[in-house]
């Protein structure tokens, strides 16, 4: 294939901002889909990612185009994730490609992620040229949102594509313009192969498939192959591209996107990133390849069943042959049993995972609320990384703790940037810049403590400003922190799975509300209950659970015998499900009213 | 416990039937019953002898009844004549010991003077009256369809027809009721010098109306912590004044316990006739049988001569023992440990180790029987689950 008639591609977009669907019309408008097929969003091949209208896993797709000027281009479509949690994932998508749409909803503007994934593509030297979507909506201003682009990130927008994907728009348009605008690609047919692994998986059937962008040289079926990083080498099985079902071709020159089998049996050893080079006429240097990234985010994930334990542990393996970013390890809770303590790039890959495990392999799960992990230097000088708060060691051999702290940009409209400085502050966040991008949008940048933001900062932020704000974040580097572990007692028992780590400042409020909200789930007991927060021996907030003073059945004659039996019966059974703290019994609801991210 | 209250009530078979009519239907009520006209009653009642008949044909009787509980429903809607078909019957098949106790439950408004000498010449010996309150608002509340005076003037009628032997049924825990309202309503009921009173908090039941009131925030009982002290309030007055509280909810002047119920609770045998009735053998561990409350099929069952009745359980030696428990531990009379023994092989305690343990001083053995105390009533379900 003539490289100039290749062109590789990604479409930049914030959620919501139609970048799924203008993909879809970019299939049927070069006739990749049937009819029959033009579901909505075929490139989301989760049913997650079709339903919550996000793309988490990269896909490609070749479409084949015959252009105005009569020649006939290859154009692949590397398909990229739109939240902050994969932008990972989004940076290697993007160095598989040449050029990038950016799309923007013609009356939302510029969010803040679209922002640093438009920086990461023009970092990566990506030809970037802006598409406004939704251009049929009322509310539509595509001349304010163009001046907004060439303010906010500096675009020409003189040749802008005005589009509607829903409504089949400008689609033409954009195809033109990605022929015309991004570069084909350059490499050397002929030089040693180097080709870049940005995404692979596992299949059943088939082993892992690894998406591959031939840099330099040529893959052809049947050849020796080797990976840079471990040297382990394999034999080529199957060469192909998706269009979007898989076609298999004989070969893949430089410039070009398929996907390549090769009975490789374990992801693990085809890792993203790494490069692809013949095993007799090895390239030199591998390529770059891609920072590993780690998990920011954890929680505890216990099967509500305890039965369901190893098919938990079976489907957490099965999701991490295709999510290296999410770890697992087992953990033992007092209260919850035996479960897992995972780590997720973010609080949405959380739930997604959570999802994906409660959907596609029917465990019902209860989730504990996210925590980061921190550094602990101990009085005897150790380090240590805790990732739960029943991990942190008592006060009196703590000498230090430092959390993470994350770089923050906000943007918001003019409206809303009071009550984001007065959530940013009572988050503990260190203001570093406000800068108005228009007149009335703002860019608010904040230094805040990772632990404020898996709390419920996100939904604090959407909600004040009735979801205008979007955020991205960086991670920066651990700080110094008076941070404690606050305990919640049930009479005078410690239940380790309900502490928490918790900014000294927050103690007081954190305390009360805990125990408040145990309290509205714990049934009356033969003896009263008191409801702690404690930080060691110290006492913050108590509530109590009066002692039961009525439960008899009035009446038990002929027909009311088996009828009450059976209903104390079942209560009784509903009783096992409780957890025994002492001689108080707990029901699943107190501990989720604590545990559970948020109220569903 | 004074054996005279219980010693009168032997262990002969009892037997229940089932009048599931009402002139209305209460609000707070979820037995099965129905608006019924007087040749509906007519029908049914051909239908229990018709029952009473197939159990005879099929040998389920084998000794003379001991008691006789026309339950409902409202029972005083049948005629005196009714009832005296019903007994004769009986007193020609199966028999009756002679001192058997013949119950029959009324509602004060349905009865007079003629209706209730009828009764007690039909061989009904004992009357329990669904008093309810003596309070004008309470009874409008409660939905009765009687008054004050027209309960007063029942109790007094009964007297006079010749029974010796009246219970009344009381409710507490009423709206907006304290302490000194059931004081007044107490007094106002051992005015009538009752022989057997049942007093019941109460209980807002799944799908009556008073349910759906409640829900609504319009019904407002006193809360679970006021309880307490209107339930030992109605024991303190109740046994001040010479009753003995022999059952969680119910009092009797000594030789005035109801033998029927005392042979639910005892798991003796029961049989049952009508539409909605619960009947329990003793043979084995046990079964307990029901009539599904439905009047078409219970009509179909015995036209076709099958028997209408339903196996609702059939009792293994652990079921046995705890149903022991949870009915006979309702008793002031509690469970005789070696009467437990004797029926399974094993005492109380160590069938039961770690229930006994938690029950802790609530319940004790004392001279042999196992019983709760008040307190261990007020929690009754709390502590008799542990044995299920």
């Amino acid at each position: 294939m003539d490289q100039r008639r290749i062109r590789n591609f990604s479409i930049i977009a914030h959620i919501d901002h139609g970048k799924s669907t203008l993909a879809d019309r970019l299939l049927e408008e070069t006739g990749a889909l049937t009819e029959r097929e033009k579901t909505n969003q075929f490139l989301d091949k989760l049913d997650l990612e079709r339903e919550r209208g996000i793309t988490i896993k990269a896909q490609t797709v070749r479409l084949n185009y015959r252009a105005d000027d009569g020649q006939d281009y290859i154009l692949n479509l590397i398909d990229t994730p739109g939240h902050v949690d994969f932008s990972y994932e989004v940076s290697r998508s993007l160095s598989a490609c040449e050029g990038g749409l950016l799309v923007v909803d013609a009356s939302q503007g510029v969010e803040a992620q679209t922002l640093a994934n438009v920086y990461l593509a023009i970092d990566q030297n990506l030809e970037v040229f802006p598409v406004l979507n939704k251009i049929d909506l009322p509310g539509a201003e595509p001349q304010r949102i163009k001046e907004e682009i060439e303010e906010i990130i500096g675009l020409d927008t003189a040749d802008a594509v005005e589009a509607s994907a829903k409504e089949g728009i400008g689609i033409h348009d954009i195809l033109e313009s990605i022929i015309a605008k991004v570069p084909p690609p350059t490499g050397d047919v002929d030089a040693p192969l180097k080709a870049l692994i940005f995404d692979s998986w596992y299949d059943s059937y088939q082993g892992v498939i690894i998406l591959v962008r031939v840099m330099d040289g040529t893959l052809r079926k049947g050849e020796k192959i080797k990976l840079m990083t471990n040297n382990k080498s394999y034999e080529i099985l199957k060469l192909g591209a998706f269009s979007p079902h898989p076609v298999e071709l004989p070969e893949l020159a430089a410039g070009e996107v398929g996907f390549l089998v090769a009975g490789i049996k374990n992801v693990h050893d085809a890792k993203v990133g790494d490069t692809i080079t013949h095993l007799n006429r090895s390239a030199e240097t591998p390529l770059p390849g891609f920072k590993e990234v780690k998990p920011m985010v954890f929680s505890g994930l216990y099967p509500i069943d305890s039965g369901d334990y190893d098919a938990l542990r079976d489907a957490m393996e099965k999701l991490r042959l295709n999510d290296s970013s999410f770890t697992f390890e087992p953990e033992n809770s007092m209260a919850l049993g035996f479960g897992f303590r995972c780590g997720f790039l973010g609080l949405l890959h959380m739930e997604i995972i959570q999802e994906r495990l409660e959907r596609e392999f029917n465990v019902d799960l209860i989730t504990t609320a996210p925590t980061v992990s921190y550094q602990v230097t101990t009085v005897k000088g150790e380090e240590l990384i805790v990732d739960s708060a029943n991990k942190l060691p008592e006060v009196q051999f703590i000498q230090e703790i430092r959390e993470p702290f994350i770089l923050a940009s906000i943007h918001v409209p003019n409206d809303f940037v009071g009550g984001v400085l007065a959530l940013c502050t009572e988050k503990r966040g260190v203001q570093r810049e406000i800068k108005y991008l228009t007149a009335n949008r703002v860019m608010v940048v904040y230094e805040l403590p990772l632990n404020e933001i898996v709390l419920d900062f996100f939904d604090r932020l959407k909600s004040l400003s009735r979801g205008y704000a979007s955020l991205d974040y960086e991670f920066i580097d651990y700080r110094p922190s008076q941070l404690v572990r606050l305990n919640i007692m049930i009479n005078g028992e410690v239940v380790d799975a309900l502490s928490l780590i918790v900014h000294r400042d927050k103690v007081q409020y954190r305390g009360r509300e805990l125990v408040a909200k145990m309290k509205e789930f714990i049934p009356r007991q033969q003896f009263e209950v008191a409801i702690q927060a404690a930080i060691g021996n110290k006492v913050v907030a108590r509530v109590n659970v009066k002692a039961l003073r009525k439960d008899v059945t009035a009446k038990c004659y002929g027909g009311d015998i088996s009828r009450k039996r059976k209903l104390l019966e079942k209560q009784k059974e509903g009783k096992k499900r409780m957890k025994q703290v002492g001689s108080v019994e707990l029901p699943q609801e107190a501990f989720l009213a604590i545990l559970k991210v948020k109220e569903k | 416990m004074s054996n005279q209250t219980l010693s009168k009530c032997d262990s002969n078979p009892a037997l229940y039937l089932h009048i599931p009519f009402c002139r209305s239907k209460c609000p707070y009520c979820d037995f099965y019953s129905q608006v019924a006209d007087q040749a509906q009653l007519n029908g049914y009642v051909d239908l229990l002898l018709r029952h009473l008949a197939w159990l005879r044909d099929n040998q389920v009787f084998a000794s003379p009844l001991g008691t006789v509980f026309f339950g409902g429903g409202t029972p005083s809607l049948l005629t005196p004549g009714q009832v005296a078909a019903i007994l004769d019957q009986l007193q020609r098949t199966v028999g009756l010991t002679g001192d058997a106790e013949i119950s029959l439950e009324a509602n004060p408004g349905t009865v007079d003077l003629a209706r209730l000498r009828g009764y007690r010449q039909a061989g009904v010996n004992r009357l329990s009256f669904g008093v309810q309150s003596l309070q004008a608002g309470a009874l409008q509340l409660l939905g009765r369809g009687h008054s004050t005076r027209e309960a007063v003037q029942a109790v007094a009628w009964a007297r006079q027809a010749g029974f010796s032997n009246i219970g009344c049924d009381l409710m507490f825990g009423l709206p907006g009721q304290g302490r000194g309202e059931l004081l007044q309503d107490l007094a106002a009921l051992l005015q009538l010098q009752p022989d057997h009173l049942s007093c019941y908090g109460l209980t807002v039941e799944a799908g009556t109306p008073f349910e759906q009131l409640e829900l609504s925030g319009a019904l407002k009982l006193p809360d679970e912590d006021e309880f307490p002290e209107l339930y030992l309030t109605v024991h303190e007055q109740l046994t001040g004044a010479g009753f003995e509280h022999y059952e969680i909810s119910n009092y009797a002047r000594p030789g005035h316990a109801c033998c029927h119920n005392l042979a639910y609770w005892r798991r003796q045998t029961c049989f049952a006739v009508g539409a909605g009735a619960h009947s329990f053998t003793a043979g084995g561990y046990g079964t307990r049988r029901a009539v599904p409350a439905d009047l078409q099929r219970y009509r179909r069952s015995l036209e076709q001569g099958r028997d209408p009745a339903l196996t609702l359980e059939t009792f293994d030696r652990q079921g046995a023992m705890a149903e022991t428990l949870y009915l006979g531990l309702r008793c002031r009379e509690g469970v005789a440990d070696a009467d437990f023994r004797r029926r399974f092989g094993l005492g109380v305690a160590e069938a039961f180790p770690e229930a006994l343990r938690r029950c802790g001083e609530r319940l004790t053995l004392d001279g042999g029987r196992w019983r709760f105390d008040l307190q261990g009533w007020l929690l009754y379900d709390h502590f008799i689950s542990f044995f299920l």
